[in-house]
């Protein structure tokens, strides 16, 4: 998605979020990041998906200016992340790295404060940041005490402080329970309503389907796809399913019947048949599967999930 | 540079620091110590009770010399490669951050950690001694508290460059261990060895320049030139040279042995 609010916007910054060119990283022979050409819009949440191994990390780490790149340039608004000017973007820019491990010895509170001077938010952000991720109640407990559930959270608040611009989010779901992921991405879409870009990652690909704007699907240090989940499926001209429920003595004649429409494919299963369809010839199956009236029992479409199209994509 | 980053950062390993009881720990342990040794360090001799600030002294850096340098090295390995560990550095490094204002306020931080032990524990000696000696006697147990502060800090400062090399906490122990070993241990033994192999040819002023490559020795000159008593009682006055017996000069390569591994753990330091 392209149309933006541009709440957050920084005087004089235009263009996109995080703008990558040619970006790569090499460790000797290794291409860890192997040009990488990306442009993330404002207002955008953006995942990013791949194997373990698939130059993620790298990549988010080279974003986020911690490791040069060997070759290419980012910029994040607008500004290159390896230049001495960076620093005031950092103010704006909120990190939750992977598995991160906070200080056991200090509460909720007191962690939030550490991060707000370092950042340079005001210190009143801390409480306000705290309710927002619902941890109110233990804000005066020790991080020793903290589930691993509630570590997340205070990871993902300590992201927040300081009104980020843009938020990298590395496997921000981790150990949370249904309930709190569902508040987690709620409150990621209010802030992308305000204008502020997320990037994120995750291995849990039901998770990212239905709630990023854009994904790019990473494999062996290049981006081998680019676009929204619809974008994706159209670019992998993946077909669609359609599960059948049949009267019993139906399933064998609408096999037949099927079969001589180009490219549909199906198999027969215990309740009626599995159909392969190209995505082009849809109306056409759900015309022959009118005659049928009410013979036919159930219909249900299936999209290729992001699951589908990441193995598709990545294999 | 910005010295908010820098003393947010040094607060909290400080805080950490006396919030942990390590700060309580280790003041105590110099307390009992300093008092058993002013107070028995002649027992060997048939002699009880303070004796001569000049012996006191001795006794003391002969303590120090061993337990200071172990301390600061325990306390300073895992300063980098703990948050290393713990996955927290590339949070830290993604604020607006340097590495040398992470480095610094982190060394700060524990820098003034030890220094409140040392001079806590060391203190009631100082008030026993200047109920005894008055004030003469108090200057040179200053000098010796702010030497002790300073040995420290050196020794502070290569366990930071350690935790910097080293990519994972149990290797920088071990580094640490390993610096205590040979600074504390084995390099007065190599020199001397050296020096009885070469039978004195290479010229014996330029050998006791060596002794400035370890800041155990430049501690201990420092602490014992001072003192014209001990020095015949060490022995040392033998093999080092007047020029070295100048404290502004031990004292300037002391604060060498602060700044240079300080220096070389910001150029390694990498994500």
């Amino acid at each position: 998605m392209t149309s933006t609010i541009l709440v957050n916007k920084p005087p004089g910054a235009e263009g996109p979020a995080i703008q990558a060119r040619g970006v790569a990283r090499h460790y000797g022979a290794l291409r860890a990041v192997d040009g990488v050409d990306l442009s993330v819009e404002r207002g955008e949440i953006f995942g990013l998906i791949g194997r373990n191994g698939a130059g993620k990390s790298t990549l988010f780490k080279m974003m986020l200016g911690l490791i040069q790149p060997s070759a290419g340039e980012i910029l994040i608004d607008g500004t290159s992340v390896q230049g001495s000017d960076f620093r005031t973007v950092r103010r704006h820019i909120g990190y939750l790295p992977e598995n991160v491990v906070l200080y056991d010895n200090l509460s909720g509170l007191e962690t939030l404060r550490f991060f707000a001077r370092l950042k340079g938010a005001p210190s009143s952000q801390c409480e306000p940041t705290l309710a927002r991720v619902g941890l109110t109640h233990a804000g005066n407990r020790p991080l020793r005490e903290y589930s691993k559930g509630m570590r997340q959270r205070l990871g993902f608040a300590q992201a927040l402080l300081g009104a980020p611009r843009v938020l990298f989010l590395d496997e921000p779901s981790n150990g949370l329970d249904p309930q709190a992921i569902r508040d987690f991405y709620a409150t990621l879409h209010g802030l992308r309503d305000t204008g502020v870009t997320i990037i994120i990652t995750s291995h849990i690909l039901a998770e990212l389907q239905e709630r990023v704007d854009r994904l790019a699907i990473m494999s062996a240090g290049k981006i081998q796809a680019l676009g929204s989940v619809q974008e994706l499926r159209d670019q992998m001209h993946m077909p669609l399913t359609l599960e059948l429920r049949l009267e019993p003595g139906d399933a064998v004649a609408t096999q037949q019947a099927l079969q001589q429409l180009a490219g549909v494919s199906s198999v027969l299963t215990g309740e009626g048949l599995r159909v392969s369809c190209p995505r082009g010839s849809k109306m056409l199956v759900l015309g022959a599967l009118a005659a049928l009236g009410s013979r036919l029992l159930d219909l249900n479409i299936r999209e290729p999930s992001l699951e589908d199209l990441f193995f598709g994509f990545s294999d | 540079m910005e010295w908010t980053q820098i003393l947010t950062l040094a607060a909290k390993e400080f805080r950490d620091r006396l919030r942990n009881r390590w700060v309580l720990a280790v003041a105590l342990v110099f307390t009992v110590f300093s008092l058993v040794i002013a107070y028995f360090g002649g027992a060997a001799q048939g002699q009880l009770g303070l004796r001569s600030i000049e012996f006191t002294i001795a006794s003391l850096v002969s303590l120090v010399i061993y337990l200071i340098p172990l301390i600061a090295l325990l306390l300073g390995f895992d300063a980098i490669v703990g948050e290393r560990e713990r996955g927290s550095l590339d949070l830290l490094l993604a604020l607006p951050i340097t590495r040398l204002e992470l480095l610094l306020g982190k060394y700060l931080g524990l820098a003034a950690a030890l220094t409140l032990s040392t001079l806590t524990g060391f203190g009631l000696v100082a008030l026993l001694l200047f109920q005894q000696y008055g004030w003469a006697g108090l200057y040179h147990y200053v000098g010796f508290m702010i030497s002790s502060v300073l040995l420290g800090m050196a020794f502070l400062s290569l366990a930071v460059l350690m935790s910097v090399i080293a990519r994972e906490r149990t290797r920088a122990s071990g580094l640490a261990i390993a610096m205590w070993f040979f600074f504390v241990l084995v390099f007065d033994l190599l020199l001397l060895g050296a020096l009885v192999a070469t039978g004195g040819s290479y010229g014996g002023d330029a050998f006791a320049y060596l002794l400035l490559l370890n800041p155990a020795d430049v501690f201990r000159i420092l602490n014992v030139f001072s003192l014209e008593d001990v020095r015949t009682l060490y022995g040392l006055a033998s093999i080092v040279p007047p020029a070295l017996a100048r404290p502004w000069l031990m004292g300037s390569v002391m604060l060498a042995w602060i700044v240079v591994p300080l220096a070389l753990a910001r150029w390694r330091f990498r994500s």
